[in-house]
């Protein structure tokens, strides 16, 4: 394809993202706000791919829109069920409103003023001459890492602590959500038509996550998007009203939302103890220790996401109720 | 200096000062989560830019593992702050 129709796909594709952000932001309606920032991001998936960058755009696709989404339309739900409260725009006399219009005013320069800013300081840091030197120094170690897509050789190795640190940042943010309160209500039980659509993307949507983690070593794929993918299939089971599928109860699930970190520790603890540095794998063990690690984090990744979907510590008498006959 | 990254660096800080506004003069709690997520995909934008090096080199793979951390580490971020202000509904709506 010649530059010109590529430039031309470039701007429409931006024109399109940015109007579209534009839009979720301007919406005062929650549900349509949420809507439109799925849309926004299934475009920036494609702005991704188009960028080269196939292994965020499957990520992107799979949990920028898609789970965020789930969970931002959960949120609205509880919202609309409150009675609204805040009714207090009509009550405002007008020198607070032209207050609210200063506000509003500079508030709204100051961030195009950012926006002039860092396109300035981009200017600078492209025309600065040390470049490319970590791209290079990735594709002069690859063939040491034990798999050979980039990306999962800088996620799960070259800077594997990094890695670690996320999963223990999942592993906080759910516990926090287990700290705030219960779970939600559970959805009602689906008809026969959602329910034979069950039936056929669950397993689909399992399969496809093993492939994704399995596929990650040599091609775009790996843990996070197999661990959204897995957590889809459970969300999936949820909203078909299924108490006890798509998340494990009790200490199976405290367990499970530790693996990913737990995994991690244990492979860099056993490196130590055989006399590596912490999370130095040696070359003919790292393929396979590599692919133990992102396994427990697929589980522990897609534990996280849908205990964040149903918004809360599950209530264990619920369980405990749904399992007598 | 592509003009492709050019295009897609400078949508980037267009996302990012958006979100930002909203985040700032929003009222509703999930508007600014929302606000704050479209500012992050506008990071994410000018990372993803900066790895680019045009249609015959592969891109700098590290820029794309800081963007796939980043995005999960946002959408937990996201999370934690609905279950907030679920949790600051029910406390304002029981006094």
């Amino acid at each position: 394809m010649n530059t010109a129709s590529l430039i031309v796909f470039d701007g429409l594709l931006l024109i399109s993202i940015v109007s579209l952000a534009w839009a979720a932001l301007a919406t005062t309606d929650a549900r349509r706000s949420v809507i439109l920032f799925m849309a926004f991001g299934l475009l920036l998936a494609v702005a991704w791919a188009r960028l080269l960058a196939p292994d965020v755009a499957l990520a992107e696709a799979a949990i920028g829109a898609g789970l965020s989404g789930a969970l931002l339309l959960a949120a609205t739900n509880d919202h609309s069920r409150q009675p609204a409260t805040a009714q207090t725009e009509t009550t405002r006399t007008e020198p607070d409103r032209r207050v609210g219009m200063a506000i509003q005013w500079t508030v709204t320069l100051l961030c195009a003023a950012l926006a002039v800013a860092l396109a300035w300081a981009l200017a600078y840091a492209f025309d600065s001459t040390a470049k490319d030197t970590l791209a290079r120094a990735v594709s002069a170690h690859l063939d040491v890492s034990g798999v050979s897509n980039p990306v999962t050789a800088v996620l799960l190795n070259f800077r594997a602590y990094d890695t670690l640190l996320e999963l223990a940042v999942l592993l906080t943010a759910v516990l926090g959500i287990f700290a705030l309160g219960p779970a939600r209500a559970d959805y009602q039980e689906a008809g026969p038509i959602f329910d034979g659509l069950t039936h056929w993307l669950v397993p689909v949507l399992i399969l496809m996550a093993g492939y994704l983690l399995w596929v990650g070593a040599h091609a775009p794929g790996g843990a996070f998007q197999a661990g959204a993918t897995l957590a889809a299939a459970g969300i999936v089971l949820r909203l078909a009203g299924r108490h006890h599928f798509g998340l494990p109860a009790g200490s199976t699930l405290r367990i499970t939302l530790a693996v990913g970190v737990g995994m991690f520790l244990l492979v860099g603890l056993a490196l130590l103890a055989v006399g590596r540095p912490f999370l130095g794998y040696p070359t003919a063990w790292a393929g396979i220790l590599i692919l133990l690690i992102e396994s427990a984090a697929m589980l522990a990744i897609a534990a996280t996401l849908v205990s964040a979907f149903v918004g809360g510590r599950p209530n264990p008498i619920a369980i405990n109720t749904g399992e007598k006959p | 200096m592509l003009t492709t990254q050019w295009l897609y660096a400078l949508s980037g800080c267009v996302l990012i000062a958006l979100g930002l506004r909203s985040a700032l003069l929003h009222r509703s709690l999930l508007q600014r989560v929302l606000a704050i997520n479209v500012m992050g995909s506008g990071v994410f934008m000018l990372l993803i830019a900066i790895a680019y090096r045009g249609p015959t080199l592969s891109p700098d793979p590290v820029p794309h593992a800081l963007v796939l951390t980043g995005i999960v580490v946002a959408v937990s971020a996201t999370a934690l702050a609905l279950a907030l202000a679920r949790r600051l509904s029910t406390e304002r709506n029981d006094e």
